[in-house]
């Protein structure tokens, strides 16, 4: 598309049918921890994901 | 759909389906106007607006934006939410993550501590190896075929109870491959306990440290004094710089807190780059609306502009070939949690807890103390089933005020401890908070939007080199 470029992010609605394997690291967004969060964290599913 | 501009870039992100395109000036006119203005009457006003631009543009521009739409990649809806959010609230609680308040006491007095120095509005105490060596248990017991938990050795100031530390991490290591199990340990500390035996541990042993660094050392040592009143900068500095010389690339954190005293915090976050540090994280402080360093609605704007000045100040430094990391700037937008985990958030009572040094159970560190949040203990598990349902169904969903904000899926909800806080329940939000977290979350994705065009630049004139731009596109994952 010549005016629209669109960035390459994850399907939310497909990983919806394969996604929730729960791997991931826990996420906390308070203040006075840096650990993880929502946003910012990897799957860390092994298998394919989608 | 929300739309915005910033640095020179038009950001479209279709908070539903997780897409985020970047659009010229004729897009970002077409689309902020598309949903409510017929075919006829938005080629008008778009020819109004654009006299140069030819009819036959105008119109393949619209049908760029119907493609788009029927691809559900823009204006999707929201017809899996309500059915996904059931699904999780009735999924059996597996723990994966125990935060372990291995010391309630600490040796620095913070003015603004949460804890209250420590000691949680409690008694001081430190815990002893026989309760950590059963939360590592409980851990273990909980965590169903959850291979990858994670424990935090937290406080309070967690090295003033080193050796029970490094006998934990000895025993959860000593049996994490029987039970197919891998332990990821973090340490968070204020620093002044560190040295370098301490260093070569957490170095070995640590996934992530955690170092708390305010920035400037009149900014630091106003609020992060000990108890005879000195500051505590001179001391920590060359001791976090020293870990992280030696730390190989791993993971860590130099960890700030910004107040009402510091709301130009831009140059903390460059005096941290200056000192060397290129993992960092700064927070807005969160605290009774009367204390003095309390962040205040006149201090909004300030910190608006401070974020998008930091925003750039990222760019500036990848471009040199310097790149840092800002903690609520790092985002994995094509390898990043799936749908289930952005509705339930943190897990925070179901599959976290906060572990005291008696052994009692909270939903995280922040509702330690609150009775009516008391879960249980590592022994007997959890027993307030009540406040575990209640956490259990706490997710994007369950927010009243979230369901029209474009960046619910980038925050689930927010913090529930937050939330209860200012609210007086965890399903309520932390206004300010919110404010603060649209922002930071709009300059993240323009960050995002400003690397993918630098890519595609690189692209363009030198393939090979373009290799070595992280992109936005994953290159090495299994989608």
């Amino acid at each position: 598309m010549k005016r629209i470029h669109s960035l390459n992010t994850r399907d939310l609605r497909q990983s919806a049918k394969t996604g929730g394997c729960g791997e991931c690291q826990t996420s906390c967004q308070s203040a006075c921890k840096t650990s993880c969060g929502v946003a910012n964290q990897p799957c860390e599913k092994e298998a394919k994901r989608a | 759909m929300h739309a915005y501009q910033l640095h020179g870039y038009n950001v479209i992100v279709d908070e539903q389906s997780g897409s985020v395109h970047q659009v010229d000036d004729l897009a970002y006119f077409l689309i902020n106007r598309y949903q409510n203005t017929s075919r006829p009457e938005l080629l008008r006003a778009a020819r109004f607006a654009f006299p140069n631009e030819a009819l036959s543009e105008i119109e393949d521009c619209i049908d760029d934006i119907e493609s788009l739409e029927k691809a559900g990649k823009l204006f999707s809806n929201d017809a899996y939410d309500i059915e996904l959010a059931r699904k999780i609230s009735r999924k059996k609680p597996v723990v994966k993550a125990l935060c372990l308040h291995v010391a309630h006491t600490c040796n620095l007095n913070c003015s603004y501590c949460f804890a209250a120095q420590g000691k949680y509005h409690g008694d001081r105490g430190l815990m002893k190896f026989e309760v950590a060596k059963r939360s590592i248990d409980f851990l273990i017991e909980n965590s169903g075929s959850r291979r990858n938990l994670e424990v935090d050795f937290f406080g309070g100031e967690p090295l003033m109870n080193w050796q029970l530390v490094k006998d934990t991490v000895a025993y959860a290591r000593s049996i994490e491959k029987a039970h197919n199990k891998n332990f990821r340990f973090t340490l968070t500390t204020n620093g002044i306990g560190i040295n370098d035996e301490v260093i070569e541990f957490a170095n070995r042993e640590m996934h992530n440290v955690v170092l708390s660094l305010d920035g400037r050392a009149c900014v630091h040592d106003n609020l992060r004094k000990d108890y005879s009143g000195r500051g505590s900068y001179d001391r920590i500095v060359p001791k976090f710089q020293e870990l992280v010389r030696r730390r190989g690339g791993k993971n860590y954190y130099i960890r700030g807190t910004y107040t009402h005293f510091n709301v130009d915090f831009m140059n903390d976050i460059r005096h941290m780059l200056d000192l060397g540090f290129r993992e960092l994280s700064l927070e807005p402080v969160v605290c009774d609306p009367s204390d003095p360093y309390a962040l205040t609605e006149e201090d909004l704007p300030i910190l608006f502009r401070q974020y998008e000045e930091l925003a750039q100040c990222y760019l500036d430094y990848f471009d040199k070939g310097d790149p840092f990391s800002f903690y609520h700037y790092n985002l994995d937008l094509h390898c990043g949690p799936c749908i289930y985990k952005r509705i339930a958030g943190c897990g925070s009572g179901c599959e976290y807890f906060a572990v005291t040094p008696w052994g009692e159970l909270y939903p995280c560190h922040q509702f330690v103390g609150e009775g009516v949040y008391s879960m249980g203990d590592i022994w007997s598990g959890v027993k307030n089933h009540a406040a575990q349902a209640e956490f259990q169904s706490c997710n994007v969903y369950s927010h009243e005020e979230c369901a029209d904000c474009w960046a619910r899926l980038y925050c689930s909800g927010g913090c529930a401890a937050n939330a209860y806080h200012a609210s007086g329940k965890i399903n309520g939000i932390y206004a300010y908070g919110c404010e603060l977290f649209k922002k930071r979350m709009e300059c993240a994705l323009m960050i995002q939007v400003a690397l993918e065009e630098r890519r595609q630049q690189a692209l363009e004139v030198a393939p090979t080199f373009a290799l070595k731009v992280p992109a936005t596109v994953c290159t090495g994952c299994d989608y």
